[in-house]
């Protein structure tokens, strides 16, 4: 382990929610800044502030990364700006060693008429590097940016990936900081060149004290060393393993229910089963591998002849990942009968990656397609295991064979 | 222990640290150079990419304000009192000299707006763009004077020796510019209501200026006008540009020599207000 490069104790910083205040209270912060007060008047707020970053405390050494995660509007960026010295805190301090590198903006100051070569030279000005050393740089930026055919093109012509990917290779071919942030940098841009930015950023964090910004948990438990959650402004969790922390910020994702459909069937309760034992908590935890089953008790007030059932499990962004038509023995959709029931059925084993999910039901006729019930968002579950992959599902395979081929010629 | 340089950020007033905050701001005014010059090659050569006529922008609005006065005399709607060159002359290099200072009055503020989205995201010197303001000025100042002194010897009006010290006047006016227009920023980013009065703020004190009128010889005019701490800069330009003897020499100094420290005064404000202006204006 190296030095601790950064160090942060009790930082906050607060934001006020009406505009002509917070414009307002910008002239009075003025003012007083130019008395020689303290800012952030020690911790005081005024009417309409509240406090966007609260109490942080940290320390980063060389090689480890921080990964921030947590809803938008938790302070993430906050925290990250006050990092930078882009705003100052209201309260705590920040101390850090060496140079500080940022891949945040990128492409920031580009000015559309001028050419993709011209910005280069800008862009890396606004970087603080020189012209010569750029002179030095810029065939492995265009390589980089894989642009070369229109470099000396006006920068409008170019397409949004196109311009990520010059703002990308800028800004990490010409940076060699002690300390790197990252704010959802990868989020954009075409999967080969994602890949090509994650290695450079894998290499770039070997050698610096990293924070980094995501919402992408895969990337997160790819990187990071550790992780803080943070919620509202506070840190909830600081955790050296990514895994729980990832686990704790799925904790954080609500599932709300919704109910559709014409109301000839309603669900009235949902039970999961887990290794054949019922499950009575809110919002249980199950281990990655486990064999689940489920028990709805519904109603149907319906004398259609074909109503049958699918069951969903969906993950946090509410997209459906498994779908389960409920068959009888023969293999076809199940009819039900109306009146009110209790439905036993397994799901077979979990192969979902870690996450947050819920299970989604719907009642449907089979031959006119209408939905006489559907409801998602029933009984959420987390799956755990011991590292998030880059998969919804996760399937461990075993070799059976491996052979050696002769070279080839 | 390490030899890394030390980052720290605290609440704490910079102001309660003057010897670090003089050595930052050294460090900052330097290492922003290059950056200023990158910005200006930006902004001029985007400028007169995307203009049909231009180079020809920095002197046309100069140059129908003259024709406008021109005309406004002759025809008798204005009545001009004497004044000591031909009127046209007079009045054509009160509104190129005039337009130099406006344009180093404005670029402050509307470098630092348009670069809003910056400033929230990456760190770099901010003087950098204080500085591109002024470099933006100069140049365009360069095409109008060259334009000037042309105009100047068609109509047979020979500057002199006085020439050589004309770049100090051009100087000068671009610095109170530059003061003034410091000066509103840190308010005129919060507050768009600056950026709409400078026009009205800009015409009202031309009319208090010996640009398009002469000096006047007695009255309430001829008190605001000698208060008017542009007069000494234009009257002196104008004169070193026409080969005049200067009349307000020890006043242009006295003026020079205040701009210059209030424009380090307001530059100090100008940092210590900027991280908050961030913070106020979001991304």
């Amino acid at each position: 382990m190296g030095e601790a490069l950064i160090k942060v104790e009790g930082l906050s910083k607060k934001f006020c929610r009406d505009l002509k205040k917070s414009m307002w209270y910008g002239m009075r912060d003025i003012g007083s800044e130019l008395l020689g007060r303290r800012h952030g008047i020690d911790g005081v707020l005024r009417q309409d502030e509240f406090w966007a970053v609260k109490d942080i405390n940290f320390e980063l050494r060389r090689g480890e990364c921080l990964g921030l995660i947590g809803h938008n509007g938790a302070g993430k960026t906050t925290l990250l700006k006050m990092l930078n010295g882009l705003i100052r805190p209201d309260q705590g301090r920040i101390e850090m060693r060496g140079t500080v590198g940022a891949l945040i903006a990128l492409g920031a100051g580009f000015n559309p008429i001028l050419t993709g070569r011209e910005n280069i030279y800008v862009n890396a000005a606004v970087l603080g590097m020189s012209k010569q050393y750029v002179d030095g740089k810029i065939d492995e930026i265009i390589d980089f940016a894989e642009i070369r055919d229109s470099i000396d093109a006006p920068v409008q012509s170019y397409s949004s990936g196109m311009n990520v990917r010059l703002g990308f290779a800028i800004a990490a071919i010409l940076i060699e900081p002690d300390i790197l942030f990252l704010d959802e940098v990868l989020a954009v841009g075409d999967i080969g060149f994602a890949i090509k930015c994650l290695n450079v950023v894998r290499q770039m964090t070997s050698k610096s004290a990293v924070v980094f910004v995501s919402h992408n948990m895969q990337q997160i438990s790819a990187f990071c060393t550790r992780v803080m959650v943070m919620d509202h402004g506070h840190v909830l969790l600081d955790s050296p393993s990514p895994s729980e922390g990832i686990d704790q910020y799925y904790g954080l994702v609500q599932h709300a229910q919704q109910i559709s459909g014409n109301g000839e069937a309603a669900i009235l309760g949902v039970e999961l089963i887990v290794n054949n034992q019922n499950i009575e908590s809110i919002e249980p935890t199950i281990p990655h591998g486990a064999e689940i089953g489920i028990s709805i008790k519904l109603h149907i007030n319906s004398s259609r002849p074909a109503v049958n059932m699918q069951i969903y499990i969906m993950d946090e962004a509410m997209n459906p990942l498994v779908c389960m038509p409920v068959n009888n023995a023969e293999g076809t959709l199940n009819q039900f009968p109306a009146g009110e029931l209790e439905v036993r059925t397994s799901m077979g084993i979990v192969e979902l990656c870690s996450g947050k999910y819920s299970i989604t039901i719907s009642v449907k006729d089979q031959n006119t397609n209408e939905v006489l019930s559907r409801v998602q968002g029933l009984s959420p579950f987390r799956i755990i295991s011991d590292r998030a992959h880059w998969g919804k599902l996760v399937r461990q395979v075993v070799v059976d064979q491996i052979k050696i081929l002769p070279p080839s010629a | 222990m390490s030899k890394l340089p030390l980052i720290v950020y605290t609440p704490d007033s910079l102001l309660s640290n003057p010897f670090r905050m003089g050595r930052e701001m050294w460090r900052d005014l330097v290492a922003g150079q290059g950056l200023a010059w990158r910005l200006t090659v930006r902004d001029l050569s985007a400028q007169y990419r995307q203009a049909f006529l231009g180079f020809l922008w920095v002197i046309i609005l100069p140059l129908a304000n003259t024709l406008v006065w021109l005309f406004l005399s002759h025809s008798g709607v204005v009545n001009v009192s004497k004044t000591p060159m031909p009127y046209p002359v007079y009045v054509f290099t009160g509104t190129m000299l005039w337009a130099i200072l406006i344009d180093a009055l404005n670029a402050p503020l509307r470098i630092v707006t348009a670069s809003k989205s910056m400033l929230a995201k990456i760190n770099f010197p901010r003087e950098a763009l204080v500085l591109s303001g002024i470099y933006q000025t100069l140049v365009n100042a360069l095409v109008k004077v060259a334009l000037l002194l042309v105009a100047l010897l068609v109509m047979h009006i020979h500057p002199g020796w006085g020439l050589l010290l004309f770049p100090v006047a051009m100087l000068s006016l671009v610095l109170a510019g530059t003061l003034i227009g410091v000066a509103l920023t840190p308010v005129g980013l919060l507050y768009t209501d600056i950026g709409k009065t400078i026009p009205l703020l800009a015409q009202f004190l031309m009319y208090f200026s010996p640009v398009v009128f002469a000096m006047p010889k007695s009255g309430l005019t001829a008190t605001l006008f000698q208060l008017n701490p542009l007069t000494p800069l234009i009257l002196t330009a104008r004169d070193w540009l026409t080969g005049q003897a200067p009349e307000y020499l020890g006043y242009f100094m006295a003026v020079n020599v205040a701009s210059i420290f209030l424009l380090f005064i307001f530059w100090i404000v100008f940092r210590l207000a900027m991280p908050i202006l961030i913070e106020r204006m979001g991304s």
